[in-house]
């Protein structure tokens, strides 16, 4: 039961969120009510039992990546959408493409939802350790090769975000 | 007590939101954010089938992600900049000189 | 089958044609002597061959004649194979003789006639291509080897029509004989197909071994099929109703050809075809019946618009059109012997008729019209005792040679049982009386008389002649009788005033035929005047062995009861001759009065009977007729239809809008590339959605 109230209230907030960024013409803002969403997502994740990439999610998605995304906003200075000529292409193709898609996926997931079964508050609960273990372990090569790329993307963002002499 | 599905779906309505902000929205930092809102609801996917299957995978997969993206956003952001010494626009129909 | 000596028969035709590859080759380079020396030594040296081959044939065994000689298989096709052979028998003795004398001939007077003619080595090499492809039908074994030939010569008649090519009546005249040519081609092929089909074979001595024993057809069965078919074929090539329409026309080309080619070898190709096949036509009686007739009505046809023509070649050239109707009318009548009598006489008197006329024309610097003509017998004697000698021939004139040729085939018309009829003789009659009329008023208009110099002014005299009606948007033109002076190319620079003979080297040309003209009857004086008719005779063994209904002959003494009639039929066979040379003289006469003594009656007459002048001397429209019913019709069609609707609006418009389309394709595609990120994303979004439904189709399987 209670399980079922902090889903709702919870998926309300991302839903909401969402549509926030969707409907919000100043970048700002669309980026906190994407933090929001971030937020609210952790919170679904702790009541799915990942207790580490919750707070993985708001350290590091939400508190970083987001945070580099105001640092942008505000270097760029971006001001309000200006309002251009869009592409028919993108809503006359895109638009219903994505519905599409929504409805084969509400149809999926309807038509195998019973067989998906019930997800319980405290049915799966994942330890970090037992998430380390798993990490270092079978995912060892993913895992330095992640680095890699991380340290990839520091020199590549360094470069490009260089100002030309 | 929640059944799964309701899970799936809210990713799916994620998703959905991500896609459409990603073919309205003319400002191209609100399209990369639209980008995010999608590896998001992946990963809720993702978090809610390792509970489903009673594997750690999941998670790790989730974690995986999440280390792409913020890579992904540190690179984009800094195209983003670049484009936008050059260009003086985050509008993203100005940016179209690869028209043929 | 055949232990005879190998002749080399492929020697003979082969001659000419290394003389036409050298000719046409080299001979823009050569010098003009060099040219004609090369001509007439590969001619000659075909005519000295056959002179040889001739004196070995008199020691051939009786037996291993037909001589035949195969150098290699041409055409390998399942059962159906043809060799490339020669056959030698008494009847292509007699034309080897006739292509290769007469044609030796010509080429000695065409070195005089083209002496001052540009294109000189291209006239020679396409005179000797023309006698080996004559040669070649000649001796050929089979019929597909003589369909070369046939095919062949009608090449070298356009070429040679068509000479003065830059010449716009000239082009046309050539086009229009081979295109008509063609036309019997077809029937020709048709006819060799059947023959094929039910033979197996096209080789002569197969297919005749496989007629004989068939039975005679009195209905329209196979045989008769086949032989309608190669007689419309040999209509085509022998000028015949209806397809003589291009003869007349093909008198645009030089004097010589016009002697060769269209009166003494080519045209005469369609009469040997028919005697070569008698043993088919034999077998058909119905279509022996229609060759008679049409050569009858061609004969009479052709001799009364030759009555009214004013262009000197015109008249000779309907009156070999009337000849040849005489060599059908022959064959028709099963004489075929008699066809080739007059076949090889009129060879010598047509021919030289020709080379008289061109001697005439270019001694009066290339006058063509009679009207402009007239005294000219003291000033060009010689070629108008030669020419004098062939009126009297052509007109049946005893003892010159086409009495006995011309007479023979009348004798045959008349009385044969089977086949002749005296409509057919009456036909043949008024049209000897006919021909004696228009020979001798050409004699008349030409030789006698004061000399009428043309006017200046000669377009506004009312010359009677008509030019294509309308306009018509015809391709192939025709001519009337017209020629001004300045109508043989080349020849004006000779100047109009000062009329003189011809050189020796055309002249002697003359002399020769004219002996010919003269003594070359007498190989066939008939029994009924004393003679043997040695011509029958030698001809007989492939007249007779090759076809099995026997007709009544009076040269064999066979049966007892035809010595009885024998005296009786000779008494008829005389009083017959004595009719034709009675309306040859009628004719004689009538000329002389019309042409000679009072001058202004042939006006006065025309003046009166006014249709029938204008009908005879338009030719009674016959091409106007052919116009429209059969050529405008086809090259409106083409234009229309094939031209503009199927090759422009179908072919170039598929081609086209192949372009087209892909042009319009590719501009649709490219809008694909917008550079706008906001439509890739909305294609992205497309794709993703199909590649999730394909997944979950995938899945759900």
């Amino acid at each position: 039961m209670l399980h079922q109230v902090l889903f709702i209230i919870f998926g309300v907030v991302c839903v909401a969120g969402a549509l926030n960024l969707l409907l919000q013409r100043h970048p700002i803002n669309s980026a906190l009510s994407l933090i929001v969403v971030m937020g609210a997502l952790a919170l679904l994740f702790l009541l799915l039992g990942a207790e580490f990439v919750a707070a993985v999610q708001v350290i590091v998605y939400a508190g970083a990546v987001m945070v580099l995304f105001v640092f942008v906003i505000m270097l760029l200075n971006a001001g309000v959408e200006e309002h251009t000529r869009g592409s028919r292409v993108a809503i006359f193709l895109g638009i219903p493409g994505l519905i599409a898609f929504f409805i084969f996926m509400c149809w999926a997931i309807g038509s195998n939802g019973s067989a998906l079964g019930q997800a319980r508050i405290g049915s799966f609960y994942v330890p970090t350790q037992e998430l380390g273990i798993a990490l270092f372990r079978e995912f060892l090569l993913p895992f330095e090769v992640t680095s890699v790329l991380i340290l990839i993307a520091i020199m590549g963002a360094v470069v490009l975000a260089r100002r030309e002499r | 007590m929640v059944p799964l599905s309701w899970y799936l779906t809210l990713g799916a309505i994620l998703f959905a939101i991500g896609v459409a902000a990603f073919l309205v929205k003319r400002n191209i930092i609100t399209i990369f954010m639209s980008i995010e809102l999608m590896l998001n609801a992946v990963n809720l996917t993702f978090v809610a089938f390792a509970n489903h299957w009673h594997q750690v995978s999941g998670q790790v997969f989730v974690f995986f992600v999440m280390v792409v993206a913020a890579a992904e956003a540190a690179v984009g952001l800094a195209i983003i900049i670049a484009v936008f010494r050059t260009r003086e626009t985050l509008n993203v129909d100005q940016v179209n000189l690869l028209k043929l | 089958m055949n232990p005879s000596p190998n002749f080399n028969l492929w020697l003979i035709p082969i001659l000419p044609l290394i003389g036409s590859a050298i000719n046409g080759i080299f001979g823009k380079r050569f010098a003009r002597s060099l040219v004609a020396t090369v001509a007439l030594v590969f001619s000659g040296a075909a005519f000295g061959y056959a002179l040889w081959v001739t004196a070995q044939f008199s020691s051939l065994p009786q037996a291993s004649i037909p001589h035949i000689e195969r150098l290699f298989v041409w055409i390998q096709a399942g059962n159906f194979s043809v060799d490339y052979g020669f056959y030698l028998d008494q009847l292509s003795l007699v034309m080897l003789l006739v292509v290769t004398g007469v044609g030796f001939v010509i080429h000695i007077y065409s070195v005089g006639y083209m002496a001052e003619e540009g294109g000189y080595y291209r006239f020679f090499s396409y005179l000797n291509l023309f006698l080996f492809f004559m040669l070649t039908l000649v001796l050929a074994h089979s019929y597909l080897l003589m369909f070369v030939g046939w095919e062949g010569v009608g090449l070298a008649s356009y070429l040679l029509i068509g000479f003065f090519f830059l010449k716009q009546s000239a082009a046309q005249a050539g086009k229009k004989a081979f295109i008509t040519n063609r036309v019997g081609d077809f029937a020709f092929l048709l006819g060799m197909f059947l023959l094929i089909r039910q033979f197996g074979t096209l080789d002569y001595d197969k297919v005749f071994r496989g007629i004989a024993p068939m039975p005679v057809e009195h209905s329209l069965g196979f045989l008769t099929i086949t032989a309608l078919l190669m007689m419309f074929g040999a209509c085509g090539k022998s000028a015949q109703i209806p397809l003589y329409v291009w003869l007349p026309d093909a008198m645009e080309g030089p004097t010589p050809v016009s002697a060769l080619i269209h009166a003494a070898t080519m045209v005469t190709a369609g009469v040997y075809m028919i005697a070569r096949s008698n043993s088919l036509f034999m077998h058909a009686p119905i279509a022996m019946g229609v060759v008679a007739v049409i050569g009858a009505l061609t004969a009479i046809f052709a001799a009364s618009i030759g009555l009214v023509q004013n262009d000197i070649k015109r008249v000779l050239a309907y009156s070999t059109v009337s000849q040849l109707g005489y060599m059908f009318l022959a064959c028709g009548v099963a004489a075929f012997s008699a066809g080739i009598f007059h076949l090889m006489t009129h060879a010598f008197f047509k021919a030289l008729l020709f080379l008289a006329a061109g001697s005439v024309i270019h001694g009066l610097g290339g006058e063509q019209d009679m009207r402009h003509m007239g005294g000219l017998r003291k000033l060009i004697p010689w070629t108008f005792w030669t020419m004098t000698v062939a009126t009297f021939a052509i007109s049946g004139f005893p003892p010159l040679s086409g009495f006995f040729s011309k007479d023979e085939i009348l004798w045959k018309a008349f009385s044969d049982a089977q086949h002749g009829s005296w409509i057919l003789w009456l036909v043949g009659l008024i049209t000897a009386g006919m021909t004696s009329f228009y020979m001798f008023r050409l004699w008349f208009m030409t030789f006698f008389g004061e000399r009428r110099q043309p006017l200046h002014d000669a377009h506004q005299e009312p010359t009677g002649a008509v030019h294509a009606p309308g306009a018509a948007p015809a391709d192939v033109g025709h001519q009337s009788g017209v020629a001004h002076s300045t109508a043989a190319p080349g020849h004006s620079a000779h100047g109009g005033g000062h009329v003189h003979e011809s050189p020796w080297i055309m002249l002697g040309p003359l002399v020769v035929l004219a002996i010919g003209a003269f003594v070359m009857g007498w190989v066939g004086i008939p029994q009924a005047l004393g003679g043997h008719n040695n011509f029958d005779q030698f001809l007989s063994p492939v007249f007779h062995t090759s076809s099995e209904p026997a007709r009544a002959v009076e040269n064999f003494p066979a049966e007892p009861q035809k010595t009885e009639n024998a005296g009786e039929e000779r008494g008829l066979e005389l009083t017959l001759a004595g009719t034709s040379v009675g309306v040859a003289v009628l004719g004689f006469l009538l000329a002389w009065q019309f042409y000679y003594r009072r001058p202004e009656l042939p006006q006065r007459i025309a003046a009166s009977m006014s249709g029938a002048y204008r009908t005879l001397i338009n030719k009674y429209w016959v091409d106007e007729a052919y116009y429209a019913a059969l050529i405008n019709p086809i090259v409106d069609g083409s234009r229309t239809v094939l031209w503009r609707g199927v090759d422009v609006g179908v072919i170039d418009a598929l081609v086209n809008g192949a372009g087209t389309t892909s042009k319009e394709a590719s501009g649709v595609t490219r809008r694909m590339q917008s550079g706008s990120i906001r439509s890739y994303a909305g294609w992205v979004a497309l794709g993703a959605a199909c590649v999730v439904a394909f997944m979950i189709y995938a899945g759900t399987r």
